[in-house]
């Protein structure tokens, strides 16, 4: 049965992309016909890639297929369409086809009477084939081609609303911000085919063996590492992903927590061989996501738009896998990327179903006791939350403190630190968010709140079960499984500590505690201690004001200069070419006092003329053949 | 079909159809247009029937016909095509045919239009399907008189007057061939004193050995003139002010093929017969061309004018095809005729909707617009396919052209292709900002009244947008055909510097 599933892989992106095309060409005036194509090639896709998962795993350490097609092909360049099944690739498949097809089902309710259900469902069709294509990519060019796709598909559903001005802004800024990362990583693309003179994982891993010129491999790691920094929305380039959050909920779980997000992620780990081999690139990448961790984690304590909040702890976990990565923790930061795909898609599918039953209301000061009206959505909120922060033994607990524990074993204790008061941080933010969100004592619209349809809550439960269990795939109790198949030879995988294990759960449990102190017994005034911080408040509430101080830099540098460029264009450039076309006008002037109308004059005219001619042509010929 | 003179069919088939509107009654409007439909559609069939059957296996010059003409000079009516110039001729017919279609409101002077653009089709094909020196030359100049009638008479007045539009264009193309004929001139001499046999056939004239001073010189000549015709920085001027004046279909064509001229002959006739020249002045044109990359797609984002954002659009992407050409090597000069094909059709389609939107809102002001989406959908999916392209996105022709292009010219200059590669980033920026501007936020209800694109509205919609998207998709179609037609040329380049004439 392997054998004819496995080569025939290449089904589980191209499923997705028929019904993209299908719905596209033909199929769009019939949105439940469209809605329906595209749920059944999904969760098609998911099912055919049970088998290829069970043939990798089937093997000691993990099975490796690899399948390609010429695609663009010329002396000195290759780039073939391949299908490199591995169990890194495995894992991609099941995570990213089980939460799609739970998206795409849970968006027939979310999206219910929207005119655009069609052109929504083709691009979640487009979506799904581009990044299931990144993920089974066997070359570098391919992983280029796909990445950008998934890219301009983020750009379509974030602006899916698009006669809202700010939707049509938020896409804009995604696509331009994610440009800029790409344009450092198809450097560092170039850079490899330059010198390796292939693009294919295989044989760059062959080709790099012997390599050993740092000078070079330390700008090409750093470059190619600027591509996962726009994807995954690290620092400074993370000001694209909160105002991505104008896209429909659905959208932000699955393309903006769940799986594009997460492909710079898998990126670094694809290419581990090639940033393992360079410490300053793996030291650079620990930083930035250390950094965009803290950063973004202390941003979400203040706001209070509740796909904002999840947006920003989205970043910070992004944050936290790439600081996995960076220490040399391969297995956990892909460990971390699952169990957070599960647990953040439940959170935002929760926010989703909470938005529709408060009729579009995102503002969590403005909910309250949502847990009477809306018993399933609370409990999965709260299932996802607790696995978020790292409570035993859900499954962000084992992840999380693998992170910690590699973070700690890898003698980067600063960024050990750093983890932990991240994990605070995400506690307190989150409680802060369920207390005042879902058992606050507000009761502001109360009446209209209602439980969602099964549509909607049935994918909470499913994914609600795997943010408790999924955790397990990896934890003592199934023998680290996980690790056993995703790996690297280069990696760090340190042995469990239980003292470890038992501080981040205090620590987690201290910052619920903490947030349930301040806003539900309210024993400490929130509004006193914000008027008693106010610089901090303002400066967290403002983002740092990055965002302010990128579009002041845009605004002298690219459109002033804009400006500038056109006015020398105008008058310098065209103003060159007139001033010749004045003269030779001025000049023609002159010359027409000879046009006294004597045929005797132009008779002497035309002699001169053909004698000078001639001696012009004699001189030349002469002077060229000579 | 080897007896029959496929060519040549290809190539008179618009011009019958400029002498059959010729005879017909000038307000037989539905006549005229039908003629010049089937005529372009019979020209794009057999186009496309010599891609299919060029034999990649045989390779070089393929349906080939010569017909002597003028003994003395060594000038025949000689026609042949390889894997570089089939590109261009079905990039030719696409263009031709869709032109056809984008131009189907024109009401008044009907026929002194469709005969015009009937002869500028026929005019732009012959340069590319022509081995002579000589008719390739005469082809070009042909081009120039239906181009100026044209935009004088059917053309559009904003920030300049189509009269100075079409004087500006007219003006370039004449100093550009001016320089061109005296390298001509001066190589035909030169050939006929090394070999002693006069000929303009281009195959003959580039396996001569001339001088390196010779060659330098003549090749500056022909960059210069060929150049300007491919708006080479700073001689680039023409072309957004060009564009804007001229009326759609020649925008179509000018932007789509007739500027392609350029580079196709930088390829064919430079690079081919002057490969030592092509050595030394190279990195002049590297140079000038970041010029076109990054300044042309920085002054795109101070446009309103969306006629003048294409205008200054292709220029900013001229600047690849030069690059892909200066850096001389198979997979950058693969690149740049992709990019050619690729560029050609995607600025075909954006004028093409930008002349719809104009014809029925008489504006061409992006913040005249907002939300167009909202009233044309069809509209839209077209400039989203062409702005797409435009940007560079894989799954469109342009993306194969622009990575080919960097992966070529990063071997041979570092720093250059650095600075041109940023041009991606600038690229989205503008061309996502007009097209927000113009068909997403809010719906604007002056705009009601526009009516989607329709019937014979939508031929350029489907057959250009197909070209982008199978090009891109399928990229080995055209690349195994152009990498079969570049190959000969660079190894007869390596062949002469080894020769030992440095």
């Amino acid at each position: 049965m392997y054998e004819f599933i496995l080569p025939n892989a290449w089904l589980i992106p191209a499923l997705p992309f028929l019904a993209f095309a299908l719905i596209g060409l033909f199929l769009h005036r019939w949105p439940k016909v469209s809605a329906g194509l595209s749920i059944f090639a999904i969760a098609a896709a998911f099912i055919l890639s049970l088998p290829i998962a069970a043939a990798v795993f089937a093997e000691e350490g993990g099975a490796v297929f690899e399948f390609s097609t010429r695609w663009l092909s010329m002396p000195g360049l290759n780039i073939d369409m391949g299908l490199l099944l591995d169990p890194l690739t495995a894992v991609m498949l099941i995570v990213v086809t089980s939460i799609a097809s739970l998206v795409q089902i849970y968006s027939l309710g979310y999206m219910k009477g929207d005119p655009g259900i069609a052109s929504y469902y083709s691009y979640q069709s487009l979506f799904a084939a581009s990044m299931l294509g990144l993920v089974v990519a066997n070359n570098f060019g391919q992983m280029f081609v796909f990445w950008e796709l998934v890219g301009i598909c983020s750009y379509f559903l974030i602006g899916f609303w698009f006669g809202k001005e700010s939707a049509k802004n938020a896409a804009i800024k995604a696509f331009v911000t994610n440009r800029v990362g790409d344009f450092g990583f198809l450097l560092g693309i170039l850079f490899l085919q330059i010198i390796f003179g292939t693009l294919n994982f295989a044989g760059l891993s062959q080709e790099m063996a012997g390599y050993t010129n740092m000078a070079v491999l330390i700008p090409v790691a750093v470059l190619l590492f600027f591509g996962p920094m726009g994807k995954s929305a690290q620092f400074p380039l993370h000001v694209w992903l909160p105002d991505a959050m104008e896209g429909p909920t659905p959208v932000s779980a699955l393309i903006h927590a769940a799986t594009m997000v997460a492909a710079g992620v898998y990126l670094v780990a694809r290419a581990f061989f090639i940033f393992s081999s360079v410490p300053q690139a793996m030291t650079f990448i620990a930083v930035i996501g250390g950094i965009t961790a803290i950063f973004a984690a202390t941003i979400a304590i203040t706001q209070n738009d509740i796909k904002r909040i999840l947006a920003y702890s989205t970043l910070s976990q992004l944050g936290y896998m790439m600081m996995a990565m960076g220490v040399g923790a391969m297995t956990a930061g892909m460990f971390h990327l699952m169990t957070h795909a599960f647990f953040k898609s439940l959170l935002f599918l929760g926010a989703g179903s909470v938005i529709v039953a408060m009729h579009e209301e995102q503002d969590i000061w403005k909910m309250g006791n949502l847990y009477k009206k809306m018993p399933i959505t609370t409990w999965t909120f709260v299932i996802g939350a607790l696995s978020l922060c790292g409570i035993p033994p859900l499954a962000g607990f084992w992840s999380k403190d693998e992170i910690l524990l590699a973070a700690y074993a890898s003698g980067n204790t600063g960024l050990y630190v750093l983890g932990a008061l991240v994990a605070f941080l995400t506690a307190f933010y989150m409680f802060r968010l369920i207390f005042v969100a879902f058992f606050g004592s507000n009761t502001y619209g109360q009446e209209k709140a209602h439980e969602n349809s099964g549509v909607m809550t049935i994918p909470l439960i499913i994914l609600a079960i795997a943010a408790v269990f999924a955790g397990f795939v990896n934890s003592p109790l199934m023998h680290h499984a996980f690790g056993h198949f995703v790996n690297n030879p280069a990696g760090i995988q340190p042995e469990p500590s239980t003292a470890i294990m038992i501080s981040s759960t205090l620590i987690a449990l201290a910052g619920i505690i903490l947030a349930w102190v301040i806003y539900q017994k309210k024993l400490i005034s929130h509004e006193a201690l914000r008027d008693k911080y106010s610089v901090i408040y303002n400066l967290l509430k403002n983002k740092y004001y990055v965002d302010e101080l990128y579009a002041r830099l845009g605004d002298i540098f690219v459109f002033g200069a804009a400006r500038a460029m056109f006015w020398f264009d105008i008058h310098v450039v065209n103003g060159l070419v007139n001033g010749i076309a004045f003269l030779t006008g001025k000049s023609g002037d002159v010359l027409r006092y000879t046009e006294d109308g004597q045929v005797q004059s132009y008779a002497l005219y035309m002699v001169a003329g053909i004698m000078i001619l001639v001696v012009v042509a004699t001189i030349a010929a002469v002077s060229v053949i000579v | 079909m080897s007896g029959f003179p496929v060519l040549t069919t290809t190539l008179l088939v618009p011009l019958l159809g400029a002498i059959i509107i010729m005879c017909l009654p000038a307000d037989k409007h539905k006549s005229i247009k039908y003629t010049a439909a089937v005529t372009t559609f019979i020209s794009m069939v057999l186009s496309l029937a010599v891609f299919i059957g060029y034999d990649k296996a045989l390779g070089g010059m393929q349906f080939i016909e010569t017909i002597p003409w003028i003994k003395d000079l060594g000038v025949n009516y000689a026609l042949g095509v390889d894997g570089i110039s089939i590109p261009m001729l079905l990039l030719t017919n696409l263009i031709g045919f869709s032109s056809i279609y984008a131009s189907w409101k024109i009401e008044e002077r009907a026929k002194e239009f469709f005969t015009l653009l009937l002869i500028l089709i026929s005019g732009v094909m012959g340069t590319f399907i022509t081995t002579d020196l000589f008719i390739f030359f005469l082809f070009y100049e042909v081009v120039v008189i239906p181009i100026y009638l044209l935009v004088i008479m059917f053309g559009s007045t904003k920030r300049v007057s189509k009269e100075y539009a079409g004087m500006k264009l007219t003006i370039y193309l004449l100093i550009g061939s001016a320089f061109l004929l005296a390298g001509l001139i001066a190589l035909f001499i030169k050939a006929k004193a090394i070999s002693g046999v006069p000929s303009m056939d281009m195959a003959f004239l580039g396996t001569l050995d001339y001088s390196s001073g010779f060659q330098i010189l003549v090749f500056a000549f022909m960059a210069f003139g060929f150049g300007t015709l491919l708006s080479m920085f700073p001689f680039h001027a023409w072309s957004p002010d060009g564009y804007a004046g001229a009326p759609t279909a020649v925008s179509m064509i000018h932007a789509g093929v007739l500027k392609k001229i350029g580079g196709y002959g930088l390829i064919r006739i430079a690079l081919t017969i002057l490969p030592i020249g092509a050595k030394f002045v190279a990195p002049v044109i590297a140079v000038l061309a970041i010029g076109n990359v990054v300044y042309a797609a920085y002054i795109c984002l101070s446009q309103k004018d969306l006629k003048y954002i294409v205008g200054y659009s292709s220029v900013s992407h001229m600047g690849y095809v030069l690059i892909g050409i200066a850096a001389l090597n198979i997979i950058s000069i693969n690149g740049a005729v992709i990019m050619m094909f690729a560029h050609g059709v995607m600025a075909a389609l954006f004028f093409a909707m930008i002349g719809n939107l104009y014809e029925k809102s008489h504006t061409r002001n992006i913040e005249d617009f907002g939300g167009l989406a909202h009233q044309m959908p069809k509209l839209a999916t077209g400039f989203m396919i062409a702005g797409l392209a435009s940007l560079g996105l894989p799954g469109t022709v342009n993306f194969i052209g622009e990575f080919t292009i960097f992966v070529g010219a990063f071997s041979s200059f570092k720093v250059i292709a650095i600075i041109a590669i940023t041009g991606i980033i600038f690229t989205a920026l503008y061309i996502l900002r007009t097209l927000g501007t113009m068909l997403f936020g809010p719906r604007k209800e002056e705009w009601d009244h526009l009516q989607d694109l329709k019937g014979p509205e939508l031929v350029p919609l489907v057959v250009l947008g197909l070209a982008i998207i199978l090009g891109g998709c399928l990229p080995f179609t055209l690349m195994d055909l152009i990498t079969n037609g570049v190959e000969p040329l660079v190894a007869q380049m390596a062949l002469i510097q080894i020769g030992g004439l440095f």
